[in-house]
């Protein structure tokens, strides 16, 4: 040939020359992809967070009115409240007590508030336009009125000045949730109420207070303005720690039989297989199994946190053990030679060595896989928590609905003009919990990570 | 750590330091003994039938080509094997004269008198002094907490390691230099006062300075203890050994006196390995 070797070098040279154009491109292009998705993925979930933020922060103040409510003893007429006298037995007593306060339950409180709102109008209102008065104040606060009574009995005759939620239909409509320039026959309230709200908004009868209802209250039907998530919170509550109680325990023992002492064998691999499979499984097929079982051939309270509990930790089985399998695996078998070769036995190796190091995973693995659950929705409509609860549960066994069911619940609700703020409050108190849940999962990784 | 061997001629190229001294040590008592030992993992055998006497008091080197089966024999003589599924030991262990394989043999009495070094140093991921009490305290050899102490400074001073530690005995174990770790680890084995020491090639990721020390430490054990240990350096098995023995794919190819093995091996392969035409 007739290249000298100078003349070859060079043509080697200028052939990766070339290539490396090719390869530098090639290199940014990637690059840019790969930042153009985290930053399509960023956008998104910051949309997400802002348009969750922007609709429920406002949820949490609410339309209130702060009313002087006269005690009238003509329309409270009552006997003085029971008490007990020497001689009388407790069931005597209690019978006594009881018809009180069924009376107390019979005075016509709304007639109280409807004077109150008279006075605080300062204007007779016709008994034609009572239906427009009544529609200000939310329906169940006439019986805040008389639990505050039946609390304090020594009310009769005073002044009292009370703090009442102004109607769901008002706060949308004092807030602007509502368009107001639409005509009169679709508007929700009538022209009258919304005339007296605006004035009384601009007096400062009604002011925008912090609702701690929100949080103290039960879901309400009948008084959309009462509505809370009190009810919803103790259902998850309940669910969470039999989750915790019951697949954390069982996860972590099973994951540690597995890994550190079943025979691997065909046995063992159909074990595995299975887990995973189950990790996969469609959670709305846990509430069908919850149902069958647990409702069906156990006999287990409809809607009850126990039952709800018990199909997420069957779904959070899974991901429990798998996490701490992995969690197991990650640890080098020289700590457990270690302690075999100077005589622990296989329990002792596990549990005083492995154990320790792998904490901080198996940790992180569970509260993820509770975070997880927390957050299900799908297998709990299917076991009757998706009923409407007035009360909050007691005990793990009483009716109750759970936090996300409650969103779910919320945002089906035909007033949506005032629910769509309180479903996206809700998510942030979901959300909130979550993040809690996941700070604690970080924090105790730090605080049990070994360092080698 | 076979790169210092450098292919020689036809004589012999090692040199034996105090071999013969060495020998004169060994005991003819036999401390542990194998009879026809074989070892599969699932269907294949790494070990084809090994007879081999290990005697009180002495340095037996298991020297060889990488996978000739000097590690899994090895683990055979504290059963550290049984951890692995796949594997089957068959034939005949003893110590002491007694099977160590027998089915009411508890297997962690005897780890407890055959103790394990590990090629890489392995510290728990705590205390140094709590790595020396793990041990005792597992085995309950110490009543009270100053017998506890005694036995972790006996044994650190065994190891030749108190004078380094002593003032840091709440430092992680972790933190310490490769040949320190070692010899923390070697201290870890001695606390539990065991009869037999085996170890599997202890210097191998220690630099030549802290290599000395193990071997000067080996040395010093070997007053009270039998070690039985598997190197890649033969260099390492002339200083140290009373004994050397040969593998090559999973046979024992031979066992004499290091001097022997060394300036008059019996068989070629032998030959062949440590002149350094293989391995």
């Amino acid at each position: 040939m007739s290249m000298t070797i100078e003349q070859r070098r060079q043509h080697r040279l200028s052939t990766i020359e070339k290539s490396l154009a090719r390869r530098h491109s090639k290199e940014k292009r990637f690059r840019f992809m790969g930042l153009a998705a985290i930053v399509t993925g960023m956008t998104l979930v910051a949309i997400l967070f802002a348009s969750i933020l922007m609709r429920g922060v406002p949820a949490f103040w609410q339309a209130t009115f702060t009313l002087e409510v006269y005690m009238d003893p003509e329309v409270i007429q009552l006997d003085a409240r029971p008490v007990r006298q020497s001689g009388e037995s407790q069931a005597d007593f209690e019978t006594r007590l009881q018809s009180w306060q069924t009376q107390v339950g019979l005075v016509n409180w709304q007639s109280l508030l409807d004077s109150a709102l008279e006075h605080a109008l300062g204007e007779e209102v016709e008994s034609r336009q009572l239906r427009d008065l009544r529609a200000l104040i939310a329906s169940n606060e006439r019986f805040a009125l008389r639990d505050r009574f039946l609390a304090d009995p020594n009310l009769l005759g005073q002044r009292v000045e009370t703090k009442l939620l102004a109607d769901a239909n008002v706060d949308v409509w004092l807030k602007g949730n509502i368009d107001r320039n639409l005509p009169d026959a679709r508007q929700q309230l009538s022209p009258q109420t919304r005339a007296w709200a605006d004035r009384l908004y601009a007096e400062g009868v009604i002011q925008n207070a912090f609702s701690t209802s929100l949080f103290l209250n039960s879901d309400s039907r009948s008084s959309a303005a009462s509505a809370g998530l009190a009810g919803a919170f103790m259902g998850s509550l309940f669910m969470m720690l039999i989750v915790i109680l019951l697949s954390v325990p069982l996860g972590v023992a099973s994951a540690i039989y597995l890994e550190e002492f079943a025979p691997k064998n065909r046995i063992t691999d159909l074990i595995e297989i299975n887990i995973n499979n189950l990790a996969a499984v469609p959670s709305i097929v846990f509430g069908l199994l919850g149902a069958s079982i647990f409702i069906g051939y156990l006999g287990l309270p409809i809607s009850a946190p126990l039952v709800g509990g018990l199909v997420l930790t069957l779904m959070t089985l899974p991901t429990i053990i798998i996490a701490t399998r992995a969690s197991l695996r990650s640890i080098p078998p020289s700590v457990r030679q270690a302690a075999l070769g100077i005589g622990a036995s296989r329990v002792q190796t596990v549990f005083h060595h492995v154990l320790p190091l792998a904490l901080p995973g198996i940790l992180t693995g569970s509260i993820l896989g509770v975070a997880q659950a927390l957050g299900e929705t799908a297998p709990l409509l299917l076991i009757g928590m998706n009923a409407f609860v007035a009360n909050v549960p007691g005990t793990p066994l009483d009716q109750s609905t759970a936090l996300p069911v409650q969103i779910y619940l919320w945002q089906g609700n035909e007033l949506r003009n005032f629910f769509e703020a309180r479903t996206s409050a809700a998510i942030i108190v979901l959300l909130a919990l979550m993040l809690s849940l996941n700070a604690l999962a970080i924090w105790l990784r730090k605080k049990f990570e070994t360092r080698w | 750590m076979n790169t210092s061997v450098q292919p020689a001629s036809t004589a012999p190229a090692i040199n034996v330091g105090g071999g013969e001294t060495r020998t004169s040590k060994a005991k003819e008592k036999v401390k542990m003994s194998a009879e026809a030992v074989k070892v599969f993992y699932g269907n294949t055998q790494a070990i084809n039938g090994i007879d081999l006497e290990i005697f009180e008091n002495e340095v037996l080197a298991f020297i060889g080509p990488s996978g000739c089966g000097k590690s899994t024999f090895l683990r055979c003589l504290n059963r550290m094997n049984d951890t692995i599924d796949i594997c089957r030991v068959e034939g005949r262990i003893t110590l002491d004269q007694q099977d160590i394989y027998a089915a009411e043999r508890d297997v962690v009495l005897l780890r407890a008198q055959v103790g394990i070094v590990f090629q890489k140093p392995n510290p728990f991921p705590k205390s140094i002094y709590e790595n020396i009490a793990y041990g005792p305290r597992l085995h309950g050899l110490a009543k009270r907490k100053a017998e506890l102490d005694d036995i972790v400074e006996s044994s650190l001073r065994r190891a030749g390691l108190w004078d380094e530690v002593k003032d840091r005995l709440d430092q992680p174990g972790t933190g310490l230099s490769g040949g320190q770790q070692q010899r923390l680890c070697i201290a870890r084995t001695v606390a539990v006062s065991p009869d037999v020491i085996l170890m599997d090639e202890p210097c191998s990721a220690l630099d030549p300075i802290a290599t000395a020390k193990v071997e000067q430490l080996i040395d010093e054990l070997s007053e009270s203890y039998t070690i039985v240990m598997v190197t890649h350096n033969m260099q390492q098995a002339a200083r140290v050994a009373d004994r050397t023995a040969f593998f090559h794919l999973g046979d024992l190819v031979e066992v004499d006196t290091t001097d022997q093995i060394f300036t008059n091996p019996q068989d070629q392969r032998t030959h062949d390995y440590i002149t350094g035409r293989f391995g």
